[in-house]
Formats: C-alpha cells, structure tokens, sequence
C-alpha cells in the first residue's frame, strides 16, 4: 500500500505572528524614537511594579525610617552613603523607594481613569450615535460644557470638592478613587465624539441594517458590530491620553489636592521637594521631577508614533 | 451672517449659565450658610428669620435666578476666610495674572514663529529634525516640573533672577504693573518662560505644519519660477498665509492660559488670581472657588465666541458650514 501518510495542512500564523507579520510592527522597528520609549517606558512601569521587591526600604514604614539618615545626599556626593543611591528626604525617607513606589501609584491612577473614562466614553458614545435625539442631544451639550471650562479647573474642583467631603474613614482609600474620576470626568468627552461619529456612520450601513432585519437586539449590534469598527481612533486617543492623565494626577498632587503624603505619587514627591528647594538639598525634588518627565515623554512619544503609524493618510 | 453671531451668542450663554450652575452647587454642597452666620446661642425662630431673609426657603430655581442675578452684575458676596468682598480681591489680583499671561503669550510668538519656518523651510536638516524631536519634550514636561527647574537653575545655582513674588508695582488708576519697574520685570521673566513654554512648541509645531502645506500651493510654485528669491518668497508670501491660524489659535490659547497660570503662580508664589484660588481650595472657601471659576470661565467662553465670530465674517466658507 502507499503510504498515505497524511500531510498536515500548512501552519495557520497565529495571532501573534501575525502582528509580528504586520505593518504596524514594522512601523515600530524601524522607527528608533518610538522604540527607545518603549524600552523606557517597559522599564519604568516593571520596577514600579516590583518597587516591593527593589526598594531598599518600604517608604510607607514609618518605623523603618531613622533620622540620622535625614537629608542624606546622593552616593556620589560627598557625605552620601549607601543603600541610599540617590539621597534621603528630609525624614530619611530613601529616595529611590519613593520614587519606585510613587510611579506605581501614578501609573495605576493613569490607567485607571483611562479605563473609566473609556467606558463611560464608549457606552455613552454609542449611545448617542445610535439612538441620536434628545438623548444624543443631552449627552453632547454636557460634553460641549465640559470641554469649554479649563481642564485642570474642573478638575481642581472636583478632587478638592469630593475629598471635603468623604467620610474621615473612607479618605485614604477614596482619595485616589476621587482622583481617577475628576479625571475621568473630563476625558470621557473625547471618546464619545469619537465613537458617536462613527457610530452614525456605521449604522445606516448595509450590514447593521441587516442584521436589525433578522432582530438582533440594540445592545449586541452596538457592542459586537458598530464597536469594533471604532477601536483604531480609540486606541490611539486613550494612549495619548494616558500620558494627559498622569500629567493631570501629578499637577493635581503638586497643588496639594491629590494625592496625600502619606501615599506619595511621584507629584507629591515633587511637592514635598519643592519646600527644600532653597535649603540646598536638591535632590529631593530632582529626582522625583526627572522620573515624571522620562514616563510622561515616553508615553507621548509611543502616542504621537501611534497616531502616525495608524494614520492611513500617512501611509 | 446675523444668524450664526445669534447662535454663536445663545451657545456661549448657555455654557455660562452652567458654568454658573456649577458654582452655585458647590455652594449647596459646601453646607449650611445659617450656622456659619450665627453662634451657637442663636434659637431656632432666630435661624429661620435668617433663612428667610437670605432665601434660603425659596425654591430651588428662583435661588439659583437670583445667584446668576448677582453674579452677573459681579457680586459674589465676601470670603468665609476673612469676609471681604470676593470680586474685589479677584478685581486686585487680576493685573498680575493677566501680566503674566500677556508676557508668555509674546514670548511664545516671537521665539516660536521663527523656529516654526525654520523647521519648515529646512525641514531636513539635522536641526530641524532634533527641534521637531525636542519639540515633543517640550509639550510632554509638566509645567511645575519647568518651574521648578527654572528656578534651581537661575535662582538657587545661579542667582541671576528672583524665585518669588512680582518685585516693585506701579499703580496706573486701580491697575499695577510690574512691568515699568527693574525689579519687576526680573520677577515676570522666570514665571514667563515657564508658562510659555509649551505654547513655544505649540506655536512651533503650528507654524510648522501650516508652512509645509502653504509651501506646496500653486501660487509659492509660480513665485518660485518667476525668480522671486527664496527669502521673498519664504517670509513674504508663505509666512503671511500662515499667520491666521497662528493668531485664532493664540487668542484661543489666552483663556487656557489664564486658567492654567495657577499652576505657575503657584510655583513662583506669584501673587494672581491663580495663587487666590488655590489658597481659597485650601481652606474651601466657597465664595472665591466659585468666583473664580466664573470669571476665568467667561474669559474662555468669550474669546472663543469671538474669535469664531471674527472667522466667520473673515471666511464665507465657515457660515455655510454651521447652517
């Protein structure tokens, strides 16, 4: 008999090869910019995560604080000594703990208000491009009024109104919750006219009549048809925005409305920096100001490379 | 024409009636007038004739009819902190933001107009590119981060100018300068720079962008072949096309500005109306907030309208559009 062996069918490239495949990942390689800030920014965001692991010293602890250990200044200087590589606070706090610790904490509140005001962006979006009327009326006038009052004023408000008034028990944990949603409040905007106006494109096609003809519902058409179709534009406001909202979180912290100081992100660092500015001890505030700018201008160079690469115009 | 100024003017209206509306709920929020007002002494009848007179028992839209009415003619009644008339400590400070404000918007012009047909006109040189690559930088830094280097730099290392304050004012009427002074103009210089830091890259990547495409146009193309020389051509012909946008875009930009300078008051603790507001947000006192959040939202609100009035009567094509 002959051998029949049977021949598997050539590989299918997965998803992942694919990508590698693809126009946009080569896009990426051969733009070194965009590179350099993805390696920055993967650094950044992994010791901030394993900041537990890598601190010398856990910041939050007040008892592991000594204050013979107080304005202590970088190793290279002389009088500074180690663990404390790039000098000790005013209470001896260790200064490359505390950055570690504070980009966590603004990494988190960046992606969290990115995360919220998608969604509320998305549905409320969807929403108003579908239905359109006075729901789409109502929607877009609060989001016109929003968009006409300075950014950091509503958000100034917001945070300093809302923590006024939590619950004395509640202020630890709700402060950074109060601060991802003042935020939020803001940028959802963007992504509502975004998906609304695809939206109104999208659903007077064929295919969305289509499928209304054979009766799927109005919240699967939406959320599995219409969506998909809007994620490019998306994709690159929210990553854009990421670096506005880590911005605004720091600039919110730095005028004593964010985040408090006994859980520093990297703009109460900078605050706290700021009052030892004229006693010499520079590099309580430096360090903690370079970390800020190397995250945000890593984050808008992968953005403003994005906006770009996924620019059919610019192809 | 008349039609779209109506419109313009409704729309602007309504943003500023809910402007208003937010700050008349921070005032409900932020408690109870009536036990701010009397002692502990005071009996319940007492409470209630103060209610009254306040009317505080109104219904809700006649009370808040009757703070529009007051805040239109400029009456945000007195700060909890130390009971003086709210417009008039904004009306005081206001000189020295709009000063600022008015400095960072020149300096951003003068030095972010050239580089933009620099980056334009070689746009392949080593220079351009690195400017258009620093360029991102500039609008990635946060502005307090600048300020604060600015002043380690010049005010701590190198001493060259003052890291507070406005330095002497002279008073012209009920309006002080900074300006006519030494002293003054040293203080504004430092704050200045780093307010207008990022509007440098704005203007830059604006001038840019517009330049690049007035450059390709039919007419720079006759020019060119007729033997202008480059220089005429650049600045004469290519550089006027692109000054429209730049004005709309720094007469939007102004009332950004002036919100945003709380930032950099705060840092160069220069004495504006941002520095006011962001002491009012430490103690919550209410009047000043809302007060604030008012004017600077009128100042916004309003140059918007006019500079999308001012388009529409220059640009036919923006009328039809808005029909």
């Amino acid at each position: 008999m002959a051998n029949l062996e049977h021949r598997k069918p050539a590989a299918q490239p997965t998803r992942l090869q694919r990508f590698f495949d693809g126009d946009l990942w080569w896009s990426f390689k051969s733009h070194k910019a965009a590179v350099g800030a993805a390696i920055v920014l993967l650094v950044l965001i992994v010791t901030a995560f394993l900041a537990p692991v890598l601190s010398p010293q856990n910041p939050y602890d007040l008892s592991s604080l000594e204050l013979w250990n107080a304005e202590l200044p970088p190793v290279w200087i002389e009088g500074g000594r180690m663990p404390f590589l790039l000098g000790t606070d005013v209470q001896g706090r260790d200064i490359v703990s505390g950055i570690l610790y504070g980009t966590r904490i603004s990494i988190i509140i960046g992606i969290a208000s990115v995360a919220v005001s998608l969604v509320v962006g998305i549905l409320f979006g969807l929403i108003a491009g579908y239905f359109g009327g006075w729901v789409d009326n109502l929607l877009m006038r609060i989001g016109d009024v929003l968009l006409s009052i300075p950014i950091i004023l509503v958000a100034i408000l917001v945070s300093s109104i809302a923590q006024a008034f939590l619950p004395p028990h509640l202020r630890e944990a709700g402060v950074a919750a109060v601060l991802v949603l003042s935020i939020a409040m803001y940028s959802w905007v963007q992504y509502a006219r975004v998906v609304r106006a695809q939206t109104m494109v999208e659903r007077r096609k064929e295919y969305v009549m289509a499928s209304k003809l054979v009766g799927t519902p109005a919240r699967r058409l939406m959320l599995k048809h219409i969506l998909p179709n809007t994620m490019t534009p998306i994709f690159v406001t929210a990553t854009l925005n990421f670096g506005l909202a880590i911005l605004i979180e720091a600039t919110l912290s730095f005028l004593g409305v964010g985040m408090p100081p006994n859980q520093p992100s990297l703009g109460t660092l900078i605050r706290i920096g700021n009052q030892y500015l004229f006693s010499g001890s520079w590099w309580i505030v430096l360090f903690p100001s370079l970390q800020l700018c190397l995250l945000v201008v890593a984050v808008n160079m992968l953005g403003d490379w994005l906006r770009d690469a996924l620019n059919p115009k610019l192809r | 024409m008349l039609a779209f100024i109506i419109k313009r003017t409704i729309n602007a209206v309504f943003v500023m009636l809910s402007v208003t509306f937010l700050a008349f709920m921070i005032f409900q929020f932020v408690g109870d007038p009536v036990r701010q007002m009397l002692n502990e002494q005071a009996t319940q009848a007492q409470r209630d004739a103060l209610r009254d007179k306040l009317g505080l028992n109104d219904p809700f839209l006649v009370q808040f009819g009757k703070f529009v009415g007051n805040a239109v003619q400029g009456d945000f009644g007195v700060s909890f902190r130390n009971q003086q008339d709210v417009m008039t400590m904004i009306a005081d400070r206001f000189p020295a933001t709009f000063e600022l404000v008015l400095v960072a918007t020149f300096i951003s012009i003068v030095v972010g107009m050239p580089l933009g047909v620099l980056t334009a006109i070689r746009r392949r040189s080593w220079y351009a590119e690195s400017l258009q690559f620093v360029s991102i930088i500039g609008i990635s830094l946060p502005s307090f981060v600048v300020g604060i280097g600015l002043i380690l730099v010049f005010s701590v290392w190198l001493g060259w100018f003052p890291a507070f304050g406005r330095g002497d004012t002279v008073d012209i009427g009920w309006w002080s300068t900074g300006l006519l002074t030494s002293s003054g103009r040293m203080a504004l210089f430092l704050p200045a720079l780093s307010l207008s830091l990022f509007q440098i890259t704005l203007v830059m990547r604006l001038v840019r962008a517009e330049m690049l495409e007035v450059l390709r146009a039919d007419f720079i193309k006759f020019a060119r072949a007729r033997g202008i020389p480059a220089r005429v051509v650049h600045f004469r012909h290519a550089l006027r096309n692109t000054l429209m946008p730049v004005v709309t875009m720094t007469a939007m930009q102004f009332g950004g500005l002036i919100a945003f300078a709380l930032v950099t008051e705060t840092v160069f603790q220069w004495p504006g109306m941002g520095l006011l507001f962001i002491q009012a947000v430490t103690f919550v006192d209410v009047p000043i907030m809302a007060a604030y959040l008012c004017v600077v939202a009128f100042i916004f609100v309003f140059l918007n309208a006019v500079v999308d009035m001012t388009y529409a009567i220059i640009d036919p094509r923006l009328r039809g559009s808005e029909q």
